[in-house]
This record gives C-alpha cells, sequence and structure tokens, in this order.
C-alpha cells in the first residue's frame, strides 16, 4: 500500500508524491480527516487525486494513503429504500449520527452491518455452482426479494450451507473453488464502479416499458433494455416527466440518480415515494427503489461517480434478472463535473471546455443499459433501461452533451419551453421527438394490447404532423380559406393534444394511464374525428361540429376510473352519434 | 505564533503569489499588512509546493512585494455570528459599517456553510402571502423556496422585491420573521431604496444588511452573498426564526467570478464564464431551504439582471437550473406601466403545488391558476393573429380569449406596488375573470368547483 505526501491541492484536485506504487484508480485516504479520493492520472511517483469531499484545510505535507483497491460498491440487502451520496454513503444514518449537515471524513459502511436478514437457502451442500448462480434470498423489502448470487469470476463446490438468520458479513456457508481453496460466502459483494457487471449475451429489447404516460407509450415508447434521453430547457418539466417515469414504470427495480441537481427534489422523493403506491404490486413505491443523491452543492467529484455507483447497483438487480430502470437527473451535470476536473488537469479541451473523452464516456454509462441473459446456469434475463435528463445551456440541443447523448440514445423527448409556458404537460414536443423501438414494438402491442394499436398511434401522429401543415395556412391567410375538412382535422388534433396527450401528474386519476385505458382513450378521441367527417360528407355544419356538446365529456374523459372507463366511454361515444345523426338530419332536412 | 512571509512574489489583478510559505492549507484566509500598517484580506486558492496562489479580496493598490507581509490565520473565512446583528448594517466582508458598536460572535461559521444532507431537509410546503396576484396566484412562493427575480436594466425589481419583503406573511402563524439583504455591486441610489423602505415600514429592526456597492472592491462580492447566508442560517437554524434573503445582483457576482478565473487563466465555458459557475452558483442558491431538526427557514428572492434581456445568457440560465422557479419581468408590460410587470407564461414556481389547495389556499387554488395560464396564453396566441390578420379573422371564441387576455392584463397582473390582495381575493379577481367564458370552455377545473365559484359575467 503506498502512502504519499500532498505537495499541490487546487480545488478537487490533489497531487501528492512518493505514490509510485500506486495503482490507478485506487481509492486513497487524503488528509488527517481521511477524505475519500480517487487517484485518476499518474506522473512517476506524482499522483492526481480527485477529492469526493470538500478539500478545504488540506495543505503541502498532509499525508494520502492508497488503500490499494478501486472505487467500489457494496452490493447486497439493505440496499433498497436506502439514500446514499455519489459514492454511496448512507444519507440517513449520516444524518442520524452527526446531523443535518454533510461533514466531511465520515466513514459509515453502505449496506447496515448490524441488521439481521433471514437467509433461505436454496443451494445445498454438494451442489457445483458458478459466477451468477443463485444459492438463497433475502426478502429485501415488502416487494424485493433479494437473490444471493456467486459473485462474478468465482466457481466451485459448496461444502456448507444453511437457512437463517445473519448480519451482511456473517458467512453463510462454505465454498471449495477448483484449486480447492475453501472460503466464505455471505450476503455481500464488492464491485468496482467503473467495471460493467459480467453477463452472458445481450439480446435486443422487444418489450416495453410500461410508463403510464399516454404520449410516451403511444407515440415515443421505450423498451425495457433501452435507452432514452431528454433535454430540455429549465422550466419546461424535465424532473416532472423524470418523477412520472421513476413512479408509474413497470420496472421491478428504480435506481434514481440525482445527479448535481436540486437538494429538496431528492426531499421530495423521499417524502413522496413512501405514499404512494405501486399499480402493480399495490405496495409503496419507496419498496423498489433506491436513490443516489449528490445535490448541485454537494463536492463535484462525487457527482461524477454517482451516475456509476448508480449503474453498478442496477447491474447487480438486473442480474438477479429484474428489470430496471436507472433514472439519471442529470446528465449534463455530470458532464460538467467530467469538465472541472479536465480543467484542473490542464488537459487539451474539446467543444465548450468539455474533455475529448465526453462521447466515449456518455456512450459507456448508456451501453451498461440493455436487456441481457444473465451469469448463472438458470439463463434468467433481466434489463436495465437507462433514461437521462440533459440540460442543455439555454436550450440549446446542439451543445456538446446534448449532441454526444442523441448519438447513443434510441429513443428522444425534446422538451418544449413553448409548452411548457401554455401549462400543456408532459410538455414533450410531438414533432421533433423520436423513439426507435416503435417497429419493433408493433407486435407486442398488436398481440398484447390491441390489433390496430400501430394504426391508431400512427393515425395521431398524421393528424398532429397535419395540423402544424394546416398552422401555417392559417398563420398566412387567416382560419376562413379552410375547408370544412381542414378545419375538422384542426380540431381533432386540438381534441388530442387536450383530451388525449395532455396529463396532468397531479391528478391522480390522470397521473397514469394503463394501456387498456389509453387504448379506449384514443378510440374515443379518434371517433369524433371518423364520425365528425362523415357527417361533414352527409352535410353537416362545421361550426357545430366545433361546437359539438359531447366534446366537454371527451374533456374530461381522461380521469375516469380506470374500471369504468370502457362503460362510460360507450356513453360518451352514443351521446357523440346521437349529438351527429342529428346535425345530419338537420342538413338533409335543410337540402330538401 | 504565526509566521509572518515577505516573499510575494507576484501580484496580478485579484490574485498574488507568495513563495517559500510553511503549513498553509487551501481555502485558508491570509491577512497582508502593508508598509502603511493597513491590513487587507485574501484566501488561499491553489497550494503548490511550497507556494501559494492567494486570491485578494480587496484590491491590491499600494501591495509592495519588498515590504509587504503575509500571515496566515489558520482558518477558513468566517463571520460571527450573533442575534445582535439584527438591524445593523455590514459592509461586503462583514465588517459594521453603522457606526454601531462591535457584534459580540455567538459563534464563529465558516461563509462556505456545509452542504445539508437531502434526507435532513424538509419540504417546503408552507405558502408564503404575498399580496401580489401573479406570485400568489400562479406561482405561489413557499417557505424554504429559493425563487429569483429575472429581471433587465431598467425594470423595477427593487420595488417588486421590496413589496414582497414588506408584505410577506404566513396565514395563521405568529413564528418570527427576519430579513437578510446583500447588495452586491449595486448602486448606492438602489440600496438607498431599500434601506429607505425597510425604513419606512419599520422592518429594519429585523433586518441585517450586507452591502457592497458599485464602488466596492469587485472582488469582495465573492464573499458577500456568502456573508448574508451564513448570518441567515444562524438566525435560521441556531435562532428558529423564518428568514427571506434577498441579494441583488447575481449578475454582479457572477462577473466577480469571471474575473478570478480569467486572472487564473482557466479555460472559460460559455461567454467567459468559469465551467465551474453552475457548481458556484449552487453553493450559494442550495444553501435556502428548511430542516428536519430546525423550526426555522431560508426563503432566498436572488435578483439577476440578464444582460439583453436574454434569458439563455449563462447566468440565468444557470440560475433557473438550480432554482425552484423564476419570476420574469416584462419590458413590454412595464412600457405599457403595468405594475408589477410580471410576466406571466414563463415565470414559474415549481413548488407551489405542494403549497396550494384545501388548508393551504383555498380547493379551488390548482384548477383556477391552470385555467387562467392556458386561457391568457391562448389570449395572447389570438391577439398575435389579430395583429397579423384583422379581428375578422378570429372565430367567436378567439374574440373571447382575446379579451381576457387584456382584462387579465388590466385586472388581474396591474395591481400596483402598493396593493396588498389577500389569497381570497386574488382567486376571486380570477373567477371573475373567467366568467367571460362559458362553462365548457374551462375544462381544466373540476366540476365541482365550478358549480361553487363560477359565475358568468354579464
Amino acid at each position: 500500500m503506498a502512502e504519499g505526501k500532498i505537495v499541490r491541492v487546487s480545488g478537487p484536485l490533489v497531487i501528492a508524491e512518493g505514490m509510485r506504487e500506486a495503482n490507478m484508480f485506487d481509492v486513497v485516504h487524503v488528509g488527517s480527516e481521511r477524505l475519500i479520493g480517487e487517484i485518476i492520472e499518474i506522473h512517476g511517483d506524482r499522483a492526481s487525486i480527485q477529492v469526493y469531499e470538500e478539500t478545504a484545510g488540506l495543505g503541502r505535507g498532509d499525508m494520502v494513503e492508497s488503500t490499494g483497491s478501486p472505487l467500489s460498491v457494496e452490493l447486497g440487502p439493505g440496499i433498497m429504500t436506502n439514500i446514499y451520496d455519489g459514492i454511496q454513503r448512507p444519507l440517513i444514518e449520516m444524518r442520524d449520527s452527526v446531523g443535518s449537515n454533510i461533514i466531511r471524513g465520515v466513514e459509515i459502511p453502505a449496506l447496515n452491518r448490524e441488521k439481521i436478514w433471514r437467509f433461505e437457502a436454496l443451494a445445498q451442500a454438494g451442489d457445483r455452482v458458478s459466477a451468477g448462480d443463485i444459492y438463497g434470498t433475502v426478502r429485501e423489502s415488502e416487494v424485493v426479494t433479494h437473490k444471493i448470487m456467486v459473485p462474478p469470476n468465482v466457481s466451485g463446490v459448496i461444502t456448507e450451507i444453511e437457512s437463517g438468520e445473519y448480519r451482511i458479513t456473517d458467512p453463510v456457508g462454505k465454498l471449495q473453488d477448483d484449486a480447492g481453496a475453501v472460503t466464505d460466502i455471505s450476503l455481500m459483494q464488492k464491485w468496482p464502479v467503473r467495471r460493467a457487471r459480467p453477463y452472458s449475451e445481450k439480446l435486443p429489447p422487444n418489450e416495453p416499458l410500461v410508463t403510464g404516460q399516454r404520449l410516451i407509450d403511444a407515440i415515443f415508447p421505450i423498451a425495457k433494455g433501452g435507452t432514452a434521453c431528454i433535454p430540455g430547457p429549465f422550466g419546461s418539466g424535465k424532473t416532472v416527466v423524470q418523477h412520472q417515469l421513476a413512479k408509474w414504470s413497470d420496472a421491478d427495480i428504480v435506481v434514481y440518480v440525482g445527479c448535481g441537481e436540486r437538494g429538496n427534489e431528492m426531499t421530495d422523493v423521499l417524502i413522496e415515494f413512501p405514499k404512494l403506491k405501486d399499480p402493480k404490486s399495490g405496495k409503496s413505491l419507496m419498496e423498489r427503489t433506491v436513490l443516489i443523491a449528490n445535490t448541485s452543492n454537494m463536492p463535484v467529484a462525487a457527482r461524477e461517480a454517482s451516475i456509476y455507483t448508480g449503474i453498478t447497483i442496477a447491474e447487480y438487480y438486473r442480474d438477479m434478472g429484474y428489470s430496471v430502470a436507472v433514472i439519471a437527473d442529470s446528465t449534463s451535470r455530470w458532464a460538467e463535473a467530467l469538465r472541472e476536473m479536465s480543467g484542473r488537469l490542464e488537459e487539451m479541451p474539446g467543444e465548450e471546455g468539455y474533455p475529448a473523452y465526453l462521447t466515449s464516456r456518455l456512450a459507456q454509462f448508456y451501453e451498461r443499459a440493455g436487456m441481457v441473459i444473465c451469469s448463472g446456469s438458470d439463463k434468467r434475463i433481466g434489463a436495465i433501461s437507462a433514461i437521462g435528463a440533459v440540460s442543455p445551456q439555454g436550450g440549446d440541443l446542439s451543445e456538446p452533451v446534448t449532441q454526444a447523448t442523441l448519438r447513443i440514445v434510441k429513443v428522444f423527448w425534446s422538451l418544449d419551453a413553448a409548452l411548457a409556458y401554455r401549462r400543456h404537460f408532459p410538455a414533450i414536443n410531438w414533432l421533433s421527438s423520436y423513439s426507435l423501438y416503435k417497429e419493433r414494438l408493433g407486435p407486442w402491442f398488436s398481440e398484447n394490447v390491441a390489433k390496430d394499436w400501430q394504426a391508431k398511434t400512427e393515425e395521431i401522429m398524421r393528424l398532429l404532423s397535419l395540423e402544424s401543415e394546416l398552422e401555417e395556412i392559417v398563420r398566412l391567410v387567416g382560419m376562413d380559406a379552410l375547408s370544412a375538412e381542414d378545419r375538422l382535422v384542426l380540431e381533432a388534433s386540438r381534441s388530442i393534444r387536450e383530451d388525449y396527450i395532455q396529463q396532468d401528474a397531479l391528478e391522480p386519476a390522470d397521473s397514469y394511464t394503463p394501456y387498456h385505458k389509453q387504448y379506449a382513450l384514443m378510440t374515443l378521441v379518434l371517433s369524433y374525428y371518423t364520425k365528425s367527417k362523415k357527417a361533414i360528407e352527409s352535410g353537416a355544419d362545421i361550426e357545430k361540429i366545433v361546437v359539438l356538446p359531447v366534446r366537454e365529456r371527451i374533456g374530461r374523459a381522461k380521469t375516469v376510473p380506470e374500471n369504468e372507463c370502457i362503460k362510460i366511454y360507450a356513453e360518451i361515444e352514443s351521446e357523440m352519434d346521437a349529438q351527429l345523426d342529428a346535425l345530419t338530419v338537420g342538413a338533409e332536412g335543410g337540402s330538401l | 505564533m504565526i509566521k509572518e512571509y515577505r516573499t510575494i512574489e507576484e501580484v496580478a489583478g485579484p490574485l498574488m503569489l507568495v513563495r517559500d510559505v510553511e503549513n498553509v492549507k487551501y481555502d485558508e484566509l491570509g491577512e497582508i499588512e502593508l508598509p502603511s500598517g493597513e491590513t487587507r484580506r485574501c484566501r488561499v486558492l491553489e497550494v503548490d509546493d511550497r507556494n501559494v496562489l492567494v486570491q485578494l479580496f480587496e484590491s491590491s493598490a499600494g501591495i509592495n512585494l519588498a515590504r509587504s507581509k503575509v500571515r496566515f490565520t489558520g482558518s477558513g473565512v468566517r463571520l460571527g455570528v450573533s442575534r445582535d446583528m439584527l438591524g445593523r448594517v455590514f459592509n461586503g466582508m462583514g465588517e459594521p459599517i453603522d457606526k454601531g458598536p462591535r457584534i459580540i460572535a455567538d459563534e464563529l461559521s465558516d461563509i462556505n456553510g456545509a452542504s445539508i444532507n437531502p434526507a435532513a431537509r424538509a419540504y417546503p410546503d408552507e405558502f408564503i402571502q404575498t399580496g401580489i396576484s401573479t406570485i400568489d396566484g400562479l406561482n405561489t412562493l413557499v417557505r424554504g423556496q429559493k425563487l429569483p427575480i429575472f429581471s433587465g436594466s431598467g425594470l423595477p425589481h427593487a420595488n417588486l422585491a421590496a413589496q414582497i419583503a414588506r408584505q410577506a406573511k404566513v396565514l395563521n402563524s405568529d413564528s418570527q420573521f427576519a430579513v437578510v439583504f446583500a447588495a452586491v455591486g449595486i448602486s448606492f441610489e438602489e440600496a438607498d431604496f431599500f434601506i429607505t423602505d425597510f425604513k419606512k415600514t419599520g422592518a429594519i429592526d429585523r433586518t441585517v444588511l450586507f452591502i457592497n456597492l458599485a464602488s466596492d472592491p469587485a472582488i469582495e462580492r465573492i464573499a458577500t452573498p456568502r456573508m448574508a447566508l451564513t448570518a441567515a442560517e444562524y438566525l435560521a437554524f441556531k435562532c428558529d426564526m423564518h428568514v427571506l434573503v434577498i441579494i441583488t445582483d447575481i449578475t454582479n457576482y457572477a462577473e466577480a467570478l469571471r474575473e478570478v478565473s480569467a486572472a487564473r487563466k482557466e479555460v472559460p465555458g460559455r461567454r467567459g464564464y468559469p465551467g465551474y459557475l453552475y457548481t458556484d452558483l449552487a453553493t450559494i442558491y442550495e444553501r435556502a431551504g428548511r430542516k428536519l431538526d430546525s423550526e426555522g427557514s431560508i426563503t432566498m428572492i436572488p435578483i439577476l439582471s440578464m444582460p439583453e434581456d436574454d434569458k439563455t445568457h449563462p447566468i440565468p440560465d444557470l440560475t433557473g437550473y438550480i432554482t425552484e422557479g423564476q419570476i420574469i419581468l416584462s419590458r413590454d408590460l412595464n412600457r405599457r406601466s403595468i405594475a408589477p410587470p410580471v410576466e406571466v407564461l414563463p415565470s414559474l414556481s415549481r413548488l407551489k403545488d405542494k403549497g396550494i389547495g384545501q388548508g393551504k389556499t383555498r380547493e379551488d387554488h390548482s384548477g383556477v391558476m391552470n385555467q387562467l395560464f392556458s386561457n391568457y396564453a391562448r389570449g395572447k396566441e389570438a391577439k398575435e393573429l389579430m395583429v397579423v390578420l384583422g379581428e375578422a379573422a378570429l372565430t367567436e371564441t378567439d374574440r373571447l380569449y382575446a379579451r381576457f387576455a387584456d382584462e387579465f392584463e388590466a385586472e388581474y397582473i396591474n395591481q400596483g406596488f402598493h396593493t396588498n390582495r389577500s389569497i381570497e381575493e386574488t382567486l376571486d379577481i380570477g373567477w371573475k375573470l373567467l366568467g367571460i367564458f362559458p362553462k365548457g370552455e374551462l375544462k381544466r377545473i373540476k366540476p365541482e368547483f365550478l358549480d361553487k365559484y363560477y359565475k358568468a359575467a354579464e
């Protein structure tokens, strides 16, 4: 283990000499307070260290000690429902032991060492196991069964194993490896955050991640194991969309990484999630959620690490065969942390001062998502869906972080400030967004939801793009120049926007819409268009169709409880039929 | 025994290099003694072997390489805080300038503060009534929120901030209120406007003022907001007071930061501001909030002037990403003498939803708010169309929306700087204006509230 002395301090960057023995990316303890840092460059016997805590008070000659191992996370029962900082220190325990501010040099293990877990052994003595095999389970929270797996790169024969009550570090059995060495097996393993955990095979994603958000599910769906980004200027509702996805998506596990964002937002999640019920399990949403919080005022180097901490925890749960959603808010702050360290290392900058390796680092992060066959002999399937918010400066999407992200991710939800000003939420612009999974997921939807799901959603997009063309014309020559059919397209599109796409995150009946209700609602909204079109052909007056009384009921249809929606929508349909019939009868009568 | 060094090697702009020092720490406070006996303060920016780079808080004029002495104090920059600070005036470095007695410090606090553990925060959800309709009704402020005012040169942000400081109160509560005011590089007249207003209303006795005027050293501005927040944290979290912090003008702060960054020859981000501007601003703004273990709160209203009214300029842009919303002032409304000229549509309070509704304001608040927003937005669009195509080109409904937009500006927004409206009055004005629409157009309000509050206009 190398020990050296500080020769230089500049913000979060510390340079120490006497470090010839240290490895790249070793974790080091810095100064008398034993602040945590990581070696990011070595020149001769001088090591550059990024320190994850505030460096005020460090000076020349202070001691630096390498731990000889890279930055790692502890993986085992106790992660769920917890909130960690960027380097996996438990914030609730930190609050209880040192008070409400974050104090430097606090050493608290990530997983509680005292808590007793009930371990159910699934393997028996004599079983031959290899990396990834499940040898037991622990009920971690009300909804998560934590599978205890043989760590990667380990295989052999279990010589002893017993169910019972254990602390996380207690041996639950013994394993003899192929060389004959016997080691204890426990409930916990460690893994370096900068290395992706191994799996046996990657699969193309073919199943949607249900989000309950109508615009996303119907028009711009994301697959389980897919990647998406949400760029948008401030105030366009990035965080609300991210929270909605964390709340309602049908992932088994949600890892929410608050990276350089507001402290109150993390507090909000901490307070609100335990109160919300998961539509799938009926249990509190917090039971399947872990938060990584490195808020904007916390040390910048730990912000860089927080993304890796989050994705490594996600990989661990994926390895158990779960579908995991990683939600990172915001990757721009992470990129800024990279930029700051790069600047202090006096590297040659790329675009806008960001380091030249920005794109490759981003790509590495998103590439850790995906649907995989996990390691382990049972060939279980797990998935990580990664959704990253991007905060482009000035809302300008041509900046490097957005552009680098767009080259990697497959779904682009483009937030639009103009929609947000009109209080149209989610403020995702339907003309500039895209999802490359739409085609691929088509068969799944027609099999599992409705045969004509794809056709209906395409009809919605057709009307909306027609609307934007017609609006151009209206802006030039006025509404009078439009034919009755075109007027109807405008009205139907307005109905699609207001009655289908707009979704109120704060209204309990509207916040989450399951697929069958989405389908029923889009059918209802579209039939206003098809039926009115027929009525116009039979001579009905467009002015009367525009103000058709039933439209108020269509407008309120989205808040109908999901178990009554089929019945009530049918009522609305027949009311619509009656009103339209009256118009055509009148028209025919007039022509006689 | 504190060592003194006569080894100043270089002075350039706000930076100074001292050679051959021993045991000096990063971020330590230093004192420079000039040949005349005058002392100035500085802070360690970088330790490089036996040399340190320090940043001066005051002007470098008069520093003499051969005869000036530097000593380091062994700690960071600290402020002595006490309850007696209320009613007092300090300079940007925290020294009293009102000819009053010295403050006997209750404790010495590092001006950088310590970040609040997100798990120890209490979520801000207590409604603050500012008496201003555009804020209370549409962009509700809550205790512990940071809500900046985005202004521009020549706009009356000072009047608005003073109106908030004067009228702000929490309904059904008699807890102690205090104001901490930080003037960062503003003109004497502007500072005087606030002081006079505080004096007139008697608020001065529960106000702490930190004044760095345009004529004071620019570099001192880096410390001023931190001084103010250190005082605010003491009052809020040690004395359990509810503190409103007004900082004006953040643009001057960011410029001081840029000056230091440029002197250090750092790689600049956009428009020459340092790449860490976001992180640096966050260390100021994020000090607002409430904590689980304290009764008090810090509510922050930073004011910044947008260069060329450009919201995408780095300072307003990065601020908007950190703060919980923004109140934007409009040059167009101001020109039409609508006061306070709050540009409703792009303004936002992110925390409003948890601070309104039954038990906080009134059950119908959220619906009325959303309806006013969307109808005003549509009204403004209709008015634009009217300019291009003439009134005849609008449909009947669109004409209604256009009329609504005018009335909304004239009645709802234009209340003046001296009217204090209760939240009920604000909501009732909203209902009155919505009365010009038929019920069917008001889809964002729940039917039960429509039945209860809606009255069609004659």
